[in-house]
């Protein structure tokens, strides 16, 4: 697996002009090409043969752009778009999107140079490409008309979808096909950003109105003839492994049409969703949990606390520490506790398989493609060649279809494989399957010390974490480097705060439970951690939370100076308390974009309530401020969900202790706060804000509650019941 | 054999009389804007319409159906589906999308209840059913709110 990342992770293969491609049976103009990740250009081009393209032409005049991103509620569909109809001056009433298949040749994220969806670097590496798309499609076009009409290409003009000299007019669906046909231009000339009327401007998601009326169709919404419904029965345990089971009483159930062993588990192949159900509930299963990980989450916490506290291995480190405790005349520590936590999308995880005459065609909100599609082939016995996976819409990820592993790949391939004829699968998760399921965001120490001196400065400060590493055992191991993910700790170093000394430290950490990315890593657990010990720091010296944090700049963090005043201003900040309710803030770089946030809290039944919160984001230029302010609202909630009820943990024997909504509850409507969001004006290159928007939060809510009560919360979530 | 009547259809099927509505609508009548996530009502992306009242189809056994009426998000019609239908892409409410149909089918269900324009803590009662985790919450209540304008509540 590894090499096969290595060679995934070479450069993109650089270049335009490369091929025009022109799909058999698709009528109209189809355009492939790379643009390389500035700093990649000086290589050689290699040659693209590509079966598809970045964006169709209809003779209907619709243009269909071929999202290399999944759309999992983001929003790349239409930021992909938008960067597309902005250069080839389409009318946005005329754009369209839908998923690219798995192809890594042709739609690998600059970013990685593999094809993937995360790190929310969807725009971020689209941002030329994409706008390249549209300008070179913008110049066939015109050299087509030109040729068409005799005229001179300068003195064409292209409005709103609209091809014009005098008084010839034309759609670009009529010249599609002459378009094609055309030189494809060396170096398409880019708009200067004056010019945009699309980008910076708000316009609902073109995948919107399908997410109204039901029609918008989701793995699991597949239907295909004949095809089974597989539930898999998966182990007890982490580690755990399948002794034997008997299968006579799911067999007996009518609509249970077999019963096989794969490597997730014993799967149940059934007529429908239900019979799967009652087949597998019929299931006899032994299991050996020998190896599994029977440790409870109590003893797991003592483990990673113990490493934690012996400082772990240095990822930074400046300045003379002893000296910097020796100078402090108050030293203020904390251990932060964070436990595992599920994604729990919306849909729960899923694929749809169907094997025939040798070939394998997928679909699925599949996040990698670049490891699954080797992954599902090899467990088909298939060449990738014969594996197409048609990458759908995702009722939300957050990170858990994003898998090194590759595991959903692996499971649908063996289903397929393990029915032993042609036919139609889909496997599906129960809410139960996937809150058990592992691929947690890893249960995490935070392990603090700061020193404060007479003068209030902050003389040192010390941070030592403990937790499993994500990368290592994955394909991503061979980009660690000196055994270091930084993954696990990203956030709490390279901080732009002014402190006499400085170490971080790194525990990695073993345990059989799985763990992923979930929406911001490492950002998860090092935000809350920074902000919430920094703010007693801060309070011990004497200062206010917002000054005392513009004071600690460095001159340079000037973006990160921006977000903060501004979020000050518009929450008109007067410190952490006002007319009995309390103001916390907290900032993060996460992914390459500034967030701000400040959150008023009031206390109801003896535990936060948050009522208002100020957001101020600077993700360079804002390519659609309604999806920015919708990303921010959106990671908003999902961090105060987090803060206030989620943990996944494990019993006496390693049992997972929650299964569904019931146990693992989710932020509801009533307790969603009022949200203000401003979008700092920039003219730098666009970066993410599907995951910026989460890290701030956690650490405001907990500041302003301590500044309410005194409480400190040193373990998330917050309790369920606390004494105030 | 279960007889009752679908989005204005009449349908027969011979099926499990106990297999929630919930899989009879999306595996056997392959209506799939009914959504799944949870299985327990715990998250409202089931929601249908039983004879004109919100209903979580997950657990609703077919045989409790018969002779009823249930409409999907797929044969909603009337002023107030409309009104929130508008609202929605007007407000660009849906992220991942998954939750939306059970959020909308519960929004339009307050609407055809609500004499006069519903305050915020009638939608938190109406709403607090409905999990959404790309919390598009502060959406949904903007769409309710204009879908009531819309309709002169
Ligand atoms: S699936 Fe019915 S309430 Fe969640
Ligand atoms: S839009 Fe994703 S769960 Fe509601």
């Amino acid at each position: 697996m590894s090499s096969m990342f290595v060679k995934a992770l070479q450069p993109a293969p650089l270049l335009l002009p490369s091929r025009r491609m022109v799909l058999a049976g698709a009528a109209g103009l189809t355009l492939a090409f790379f643009i390389a990740p500035r700093g990649l250009r000086a290589q050689a081009p290699a040659p693209v043969i590509a079966p598809n393209a970045f964006l169709r032409i209809g003779e209907d005049d619709t243009v269909t752009v071929l999202s290399k991103h999944l759309e999992m509620g983001q929003g790349p569909y239409t930021g992909l778009a938008t960067l597309v109809a902005e250069e080839l001056d389409a009318s946005w009433d005329q754009m369209r999107a839908e998923g690219a298949p798995a192809d890594d040749s042709l739609y690998a994220n600059l970013a990685f140079g593999a094809q993937g969806t995360g790190g929310s670097t969807a725009m971020a590496n689209s941002w030329t490409q994409m706008r390249m798309v549209g300008a070179t499609a913008r110049a066939m076009l015109v050299a087509a008309a030109a040729a068409e009409w005799g005229v001179p290409e300068g003195e064409i003009a292209v409005a709103e979808g609209v091809i014009s000299h005098g008084d010839r007019r034309s759609g670009f669906g009529a010249l599609a096909d002459r378009a094609a046909t055309m030189p494809m231009p060396e170096a398409p000339r880019l708009k200067d950003p004056s010019a945009f009327r699309l980008i910076g401007t708000d316009r609902p998601k073109l995948d919107t109105v399908a997410k109204t009326d039901g029609t918008a169709q989701f793995t699991m919404d597949i239907h295909r003839e004949g095809m089974l419904t597989v539930l898999v029965a998966r182990p007890p345990a982490f580690g755990a492994t399948l002794v034997s089971f008997d299968d006579a009483a799911a067999l007996a159930v009518p609509g249970v049409e077999m019963v096989r062993r794969i490597g997730a588990g014993v799967a149940v192949y059934a007529r429908g969703t239900y019979a799967a159900l009652k087949g597998r509930r019929a299931l006899d299963v032994t299991w050996d949990t020998a190896e599994a990980e029977r440790r409870s989450t109590a003893e797991i916490f003592a483990d990673f606390s113990a490493a934690a506290q012996s400082g772990g291995q240095t990822v930074e480190e400046e300045g003379d520490i002893d000296a910097g405790f020796a100078a402090a005349t108050q030293i203020i520590e904390d251990e932060i506790r964070f436990p595992y936590l599920a994604h729990a999308p919306m849909e729960p995880l899923d694929a749809v398989i169907e094997v025939k005459d040798g070939k394998a065609e997928l679909w699925y909100g599949c996040q990698f493609p670049t490891f699954d599609r080797p992954t599902a082939a090899k467990a088909l016995g298939l060449p990738p060649e014969d594996v197409r996976i048609n990458v759908i819409l995702a009722g939300g990820s957050f990170g858990r279809r994003a898998q090194g592993s590759a595991h959903i790949a692996q499971e649908i391939g063996e289903i397929a494989k393990a029915a032993g004829r042609d036919g139609a699968f889909k496997m599906l998760m129960t809410r139960e399957d996937d809150i058990h399921g592992g691929y947690y965001r890893p249960l995490t120490v935070h392990r603090l010390r700061a020193g404060i001196d007479d003068a209030g400065n902050i003389t040192a400060w010390t941070n030592s974490i403990a937790n499993q590493s994500i990368m290592t055992g994955t394909p991503m191991e061979a980009m660690m480097q000196g055994g270091v993910d930084p993954t696990s700790f990203e956030g709490s170093n390279a901080l732009p705060y002014t402190f006499g000394s400085r170490r971080i430290g790194w525990a990695q950490m073993q345990s059989p439970v799985p763990v992923l990315w979930w929406r911001s890593v490492g950002h998860t657990h090092t935000a809350f951690a920074v902000e919430s010990f920094l703010d007693r720091v801060l309070e011990a010296a004497g200062k206010d939370p917002l000054q005392g944090r513009l004071d600690l700049l460095k001159p340079e963090a000037t973006r990160e100076r921006a977000v903060l005043e501004t979020v000050g201003r518009m929450a008109d900040w007067q410190g952490p308390l006002r007319d009995g309710r309390a103001y916390g803030v907290a900032w993060a770089k996460s992914f390459g974009s500034y967030v701000a946030q400040i959150v008023e809290v009031e206390e109801r039944d003896g535990r936060p309530r948050a009522t208002r919160v100020w957001c101020a984001v600077d993700c360079g230029i804002a390519i659609n401020p309604n999806i920015i302010r919708a990303q921010m609202e959106g990671g908003i909630g999902y961090a105060l969900s987090t803060a206030l009820y989620s943990k996944v943990s494990l019993g006496t024997g390693g049992a997972v202790e929650q299964s569904n909504f019931h146990d693992y509850p989710m932020l509801r409507i009533h307790e969603m706060p009022a949200v203000e969001v401003e979008i700092i004006r920039s003219s730098v290159d666009p970066t993410g804000v599907g995951e910026p928007g989460v890290p701030p939060l956690g650490p405001a809510l907990a500041n302003a509650w301590r500044a309410l009560t005194g409480q400190v919360t040193s373990e998330l979530p917050f309790p369920m019941q606390s004494n105030v | 054999m279960t007889q009752f009547i679908v989005n204005g259809q009449d349908v027969t099927l011979d099926i499990d009389p106990d297999i929630p509505l919930l899989w009879a609508l999306r595996d056997d009548l392959h209506l799939t804007g009914t959504k799944f996530g949870c299985g327990v009502a715990q998250c409202g992306a089931c929601t249908v319409m039983l004879n004109g009242m919100p209903r979580r189809s997950c657990v609703t056994p077919l045989s409790m159906v018969e002779g009823s009426e249930v409409t999907t998000i797929e044969g909603m019609t009337g002023p107030e589906i409309e009104a929130v239908k508008a609202a929605w892409v007007a407000i660009d409410v849906p992220q991942c999308g998954w939750c939306q149909s059970g959020q909308i089918m519960s929004a339009t269900a307050l609407l055809q209840q609500s004499a006069s324009a519903p305050t915020d803590a009638e939608i938190d009662a109406a709403m607090a059913g409905n999990v959404c985790r790309c919390a598009t919450y502060v959406r949904v209540r903007a769409a309710i709110h204009d879908a009531a304008r819309t309709l002169e509540l």
